[in-house]
């Protein structure tokens, strides 16, 4: 493109249009500024809103290829990010926990006491590891036996653990009921330890204990184990007795009600709920998740508090980082147009999930949903995944076009 | 009232055109862009598709008729992909017209 006087004049009539955006206003403040939360807060701040972004940690440590750091085929600064660029940008940022939200006075309480105000609040506290669902797996247990579902030193934990595990160890995994963090998840980690394995320790095993009969990508994930690792992976269903009922974490014994397997790493994914305040706000249902209206995100259970991310229930939207970016951008849109006074449109959304098989081999998911019966439901006749006969020229393509997926995304929401 | 309506106006400018040329010199559009006009789907486009290299295909260079007429053929099976075509079908041809135009007017495409 030429930089021409008439491509400025169409720059220029492009921002005239712009001050009917800049009269939106309103003070908004998100809670956590994971995937869902800093997107959302970089969004509405774009579009002239006052934006207060809640978060602890002055680091984010991602776990979209978080696996592959298990594996020892990258390193955890690969996954680590600030929030430089948002508080550059203009986003005031308050390292603090938000402890508590009085929604009738639209008011979050911080850890230190001090309280901000808001007329909406998007709410992405991500998940919570439930730590009283399953017998003999609480927060000390997971020193013995780390989850590894909320990146950083657990990730790490569970890498040294394979390190030092003697040739000929059993690696175990159990996978919680849906819904979960990244249904694919507890799979790709499979596939790349059984990479780990077969180059590093050829005489071990790894084992899955499954609460589901059925899982994501589970034709593909299960033809690659078969050609890549032989029968390095088992892979035991609900029906096939692979419900994990209790943990003994000092023996890293897994039990099931068809009896107990030992490991020598024990990688126990817990089942999980929307992150605490969420619960303590009471805007989670018995179910653990947030139900939200489909369109503009708010809560069903609390008017002017929107949820987005893994905290949601997303219909037919898995909780991927994919699909918290992709509600960060729609909830930002909703709430500037609920801001004007105005009605917003009614949404669409995507997702795609990428896992590694191997380092040069990745299969993908993908949907697009829209509201329907007052959730997000998927667009029937699209989405689904990678092609069961494709060649090994397209599952590198898909590895590399994962990468190219994690670049974009973390610029788009730290960069 | 209206002295801070013009300074607006003018920070604005400064802003489009600090985006144009920004994307001049061929290096990565700043982020974030406003959504707060984008058609439905259009900004989960840019969760992939950033208008700075990665391995993913850039839509930089392409015009919004050109991006409309690949969405047409990733629905209709007549263009090969290993994805788009499964995302493809989730919208109609007015859709995503209006996916391809927003895009254009936001810099991210020709
Ligand atoms: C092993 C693994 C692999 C994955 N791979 C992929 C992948 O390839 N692709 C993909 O799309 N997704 C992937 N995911 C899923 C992805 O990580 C999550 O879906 C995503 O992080 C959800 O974003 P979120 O913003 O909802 O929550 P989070 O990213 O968890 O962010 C929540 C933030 O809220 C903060 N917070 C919580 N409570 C409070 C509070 N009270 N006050 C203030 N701040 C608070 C937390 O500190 C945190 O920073 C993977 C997950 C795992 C475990």
């Amino acid at each position: 493109m030429r930089l021409t006087r008439r491509t400025l004049l169409a720059a220029s009539a492009a921002a005239l249009a712009a001050p009917a955006l800049a009269q939106t206003q309103g003070k908004v403040v998100v809670i956590g500024g994971g995937f869902g939360g800093a997107s959302a807060a970089r969004f509405l701040h774009r579009m002239g809103l006052d934006v207060t972004l809640i978060e602890p940690n002055a680091q984010y440590i991602s776990c979209p290829f978080s696996n592959a750091v298990i594996a020892g085929l990258r390193d955890l600064s690969q996954q680590t990010f600030t929030y430089a660029a948002l508080e550059r940008q203009g986003i005031r940022l308050v390292r603090q926990m938000a402890s508590k939200i009085d929604n009738s006075v639209r008011r979050v309480t911080l850890a230190d006491g001090v309280m901000i105000s808001y007329d909406r609040l998007v709410l992405a506290p991500g998940i919570d590891l439930n730590f009283e669902a399953l017998p003999g797996y609480d927060e000390a247990a997971s020193n013995l036996m780390p989850h590894a579902w909320k990146a950083g030193a657990q990730t790490m934990l569970l890498r040294q653990q394979l390190e030092a595990m003697n040739d000929g160890g059993t690696v175990i995994i159990s996978a919680p009921a849906n819904p979960f963090r990244c249904p694919p998840g507890p799979y790709e980690r499979a596939s790349l330890i059984a990479w780990y394995l077969k180059n590093n320790k050829p005489k071990s095993k790894l084992l899955i204990l499954d609460s589901k009969d059925a899982f994501s990508k589970q034709s593909l994930f299960t033809a690659a184990w078969k050609e890549i690792y032989g029968d390095r992976v088992e892979w035991i269903g609900l029906s096939g007795g692979g419900k994990v009922i209790e943990v003994k974490a000092k023996d890293k014994i897994f039990v099931t009600e068809f009896g107990e397997h030992k490991a020598d790493v024990g990688n126990v994914i817990p089942p999980q709920r929307a992150g605490k305040i969420a619960i303590s706000a009471g805007i989670a249902d018995q179910t653990g998740w947030c139900p939200i209206d489909p369109v503009t995100f708010e809560a069903k259970l609390a008017p002017h508090i929107h949820v987005i991310g893994d905290a949601c229930v997303g219909g037919g939207m898995p909780k991927s980082a994919f699909s918290a970016n992709a509600q960060a951008k729609a909830c930002a849109y909703a709430i500037g147009t609920l801001l004007r006074g105005e009605n917003p449109a009614e949404p669409k959304l995507i997702n795609t999930c990428y896992s590694l098989v191997k380092p040069d081999y990745a299969i993908s998911v993908a949907g697009v949903y829209a509201p329907a019966k007052g959730l997000l439901a998927d667009v029937q006749g699209a989405g689904g995944v990678s092609a069961a006969n494709a060649s090994a020229s397209v599952r590198a393509a898909e590895a590399q076009y994962a990468d190219g997926w994690y670049k974009t995304i973390t610029q788009e929401v730290f960069g | 009232m209206k002295e801070r309506k013009t300074f607006r106006f003018a920070t604005t400018t400064g802003g489009a055109l600090t985006a144009l040329l920004f994307c001049l010199c061929g290096s990565s559009l700043a982020a974030p862009q406003d959504v707060s006009q984008s058609p439905p789907g259009a900004s989960a486009c840019l969760g992939c598709h950033s208008a700075g290299e990665t391995e993913l295909p850039s839509l930089k260079a392409l015009s919004a008729l050109d991006i409309e007429t690949a969405m047409d053929a990733f629905r209709s099976g007549g263009r090969d992909a290993t994805l788009m075509n499964r995302i493809a079908k989730g919208f109609t041809p007015e859709e995503s017209r209006a996916i391809a135009q927003w895009l254009a007017t936001q810099g991210h495409a020709k």
